[in-house]
Parts: C-alpha cells; structure tokens; sequence
C-alpha cells in the first residue's frame, strides 16, 4: 500500500510543477503550488509508515511496548506544522495577485514585463 | 517553442530523481532510531498519550514556537498589503440577501462550533487533535459568521488582544521552565500525574490552549481582512 | 482490501489534480483543488495519521478553497 502512496505523491509534486511552469494564469499557478504541497506532505507522511502498525496514540496501547506497535510520529508533527504554513503562504500569495491585478488589470503572467530584461 | 521543450526537459529530469528516489524506498518494518527513542520514553518523560502532540509541543516545541511567528507574520503582511484609504470603503455593499437557511441556522451553530474547537484543543494531549486543528475549527465558525452577513466586521482589537496575551503566555511559560525545570518549554513544572487523564502531561494542555488561541485568532484575522477588502470601491 | 483503497484514492486525487490545472473555468479548478485536498486527507488516515488528516480536512480543503474564492470575487468585481 506505501508503494502506492509514495507514487502518488510524487505523481503530485510533478503534476504541480508543470501547473507552475505552463499556466499562464497567476490563480492557475497558485494552484499549481497549492497541488505541489500536498504531494510533499503525503511523501513526507508515507515515509514514516511503518507496516501493519497503529497510530502513535498510547490509549490503549502498553506504554512498554510502544516501540513495536506504532508508527514513527516525527513526520507526523512536521507535516502538522507544514500544512499551517502552507495556508499562511498561500493566502500571501494570493494577495499579492489581487494587487497586481488592481494595477494591471489582468491576470497573465505575461503582462507582467516591468523587470524583464 | 523553445519554452515548452525547456518545460519537458526540466520535467523529465526532476521526474528522473523522483523515480531514483521512489527505488531507493523500501518500506520500514521498524522505527528509526530517534522514533525509537521517542516510543520508549515519550510516555515515561512528558506523560501525553498522544505522542504527535509531545514531539510538537515538549520535544521540539521552539519549532512551534517559530511556526506561530511565521504565521503571524503572514497575516501582518497581508493587513498590510491590503490597506486602503478609508473614502474608499463602502461601509453597506450592496449583497445578495442570505437565505433564511443559512442565516438561522449560523446563530445556532456558531457556539457550538466553538465549542468543538475549545475541545479540541484542550483534549490534544490524549486524543488526534490539538492547537492547530481547534484553531481552523475556530476560524471556520468565524468564517460562517462572515458568509451568514457580509458585511460583518472582525473586531481587530479582540483580535489583536487574544493573539498578543497568548503569544506571550507562550513564550512566558517556556522561561519557566528554564527556571523551574531542565529548560526552555519543559512540561514537567506542573505534575506529570496519570498517563491519559484530563489533568496530566504537565503544561502541555495549558500551552496548546495558547497556541489554538492564536492560531484561531491568526487565521480569523486573514479572513477578516480579505473579506473585508471586498468593500473597497474598484 | 486497503491496496484498493489506497489504488482509488491515488487515481481519483490525480484526476482531481489535472482538472485544476488544466480546466479553463477557474471555480472548477479550485473545486477540484480542494478535492485533491479532501482525498489527500483520507490517505492520511489509511496512513495511520490521524493527526494529520484532521489538519488537512479543516485547513487544506476548507479555509484555503474559500480564501481563493474571496480573492476570485474581488477580482471578478474589478473587472466589470
């Protein structure tokens, strides 16, 4: 099952480069980033996997035997704190495309041509 | 032309490591050496029975620490980066009615789901769950206040006062335990007690209350501000 | 039985991710955006993290799928 994952999530991360690197539309690439976070997060998760064993939450787990029995909890808390600051980044991004659209009125990325050189 | 062709060679080689990466994988059939650690002693050093929340909050809790700062960063410069002259502002947008639905159904709801998410995070020591999540619970109860009627302001100063208290409650609580237990953020100044009671782990439950709180006031505050922003004339 | 699961999942979130990318009408596109999100987070669960799941069902698929359709309204206004 991890197999299957892990090729998900790096089929994500791929798709939402080329969603970066084609689209022309400044939502469009945002989206692009957006899809790309969300393949990361699943290929950091998966690699924690351990087969067949329970999450790492001791209720009715022996505290003794923790070790044999659950899944390794420190992708876990890092994907935690990526996907809050995922959405933090997000929305910065998103408002700085409203204010380069209140200048230009146009959301192509080819309009864009005040640093070009 | 020559843009798309760099496009699929770019493609084609970070597909290429993806694929050296995805060989290289095989699935664990035991924990690492730090997981390991973590499993054998989490329960015995901090006393959280969900051990997520004693690797986010005890054992690596400066990076919470800086996590919270980077998303307060965020929302201050999104206020800042939509301000705008306040003759621009239309004070009653013309909307479209809510329906009745929607609008009797949010005063029903909205303390409840603030309720769900105080629980949520006072409980994130024992069950899935924590600061984070009881935070979005919160900004999503905020979020139906705001789509139940448009035109309803998020108070800054209510916001501004929670996130500052518990943002300095935070960092406070960890100087603590540099003088009363081993170091900065240390859970034991409190009784560890029994593993998996309400009252346990110490001042773990205490510092996830602050970090909801102001990870709900955090992102209540983006909200507030982009639908704020609505008003403004074109 | 989770092998299926895990098989329906990964086919339907790369669907999900193609149609945001490559659909002309952007409120489909963030939906399906929002989907890949939603999907993404029951892989989680079947990855034994209930911790994460929970995060990404409220902040992935909630908060940020609304915060784009503010920003599409805003820009929608300016444009007529």
């Amino acid at each position: 099952m991890e197999y299957v994952i892990i090729s998900t999530g790096f089929a994500l991360m791929l798709l939402g480069l080329w969603g970066i690197l084609s689209q022309k539309n400044l939502i469009k690439i945002i989206l692009g980033f957006t899809i790309f976070d969300t393949g990361i997060n699943i290929v950091m998760v998966s690699i924690g996997y351990v087969r067949g064993k329970a999450a790492p939450i001791l209720d009715v787990i022996n505290p003794a035997e923790a070790a044999d029995k659950i899944v390794d909890p420190v992708p876990q808390a890092l994907v935690l704190t990526s996907i809050v600051i995922g959405l933090g980044v997000t929305s910065l991004m998103l408002v700085y495309a409203m204010n380069l659209h209140r200048e230009k009125n146009s959301l192509d990325i080819n309009n864009f041509k005040d640093l070009k050189w | 032309m020559i843009k798309k062709i760099l496009i699929i060679g770019l493609l084609a080689v970070v597909g290429l490591i993806f694929f050296d990466l995805f060989n290289a994988y095989q699935g664990n059939e035991t924990l690492s050496k730090t997981a390991n650690y973590y499993a054998e002693n989490g329960a015995k050093d901090v006393g959280a029975a969900n051990l997520v929340t004693a690797i986010v909050v005890t054992y690596r809790g400066l990076d919470t620490l800086g996590e919270v700062t980077i998303l307060f960063l965020a929302a201050a410069i999104i206020s800042f980066a939509l301000k705008f002259r306040k003759e621009d502002f239309i004070p009653n947008r013309p909307v479209r009615v809510t329906s009745e639905l929607l609008d009797s159904a949010s005063q029903v709801i909205v303390p409840i789901i603030f309720m769900v998410g105080i629980y949520i995070f006072i409980n994130g020591h024992l069950t899935p769950g924590g600061g984070f999540q009881g935070g979005a619970v919160i900004a999503s109860g905020v979020l139906l206040m705001i789509m139940s009627n448009p035109n309803f302001g998020v108070s800054h100063k209510v916001i501004a006062t929670v996130e500052s208290i518990s943002g300095i409650a935070f960092v406070l609580i960890g100087v603590l335990g540099i003088i009363l237990a081993g170091g900065f953020l240390d859970n034991t100044i409190l009784p560890l007690g029994k593993l998996g009671d309400l009252f346990s782990a110490g001042v773990i439950p205490v510092i996830y209350t602050f970090v909801g709180l102001k990870v709900g006031a955090e992102l209540s505050n983006i909200i507030g501000t982009i639908s704020h922003a609505q008003n403004e004339k074109n | 039985m989770f092998i299926a699961i895990a098989i329906v999942l990964g086919v339907a979130s790369l669907i999900g991710g193609y149609i945001a990318i490559h659909h002309e009408k952007l409120p489909v596109a963030i939906i399906a955006s929002g989907l890949v999100s939603l999907f993404a987070s029951v892989i989680f669960l079947l990855l034994a993290a209930p911790d994460v799941a929970m995060t990404e069902a409220a902040i992935g698929s909630g908060l940020t799928t609304l915060i784009f359709f503010y920003v599409l309204n805003k820009i929608r206004q300016r444009n007529d």
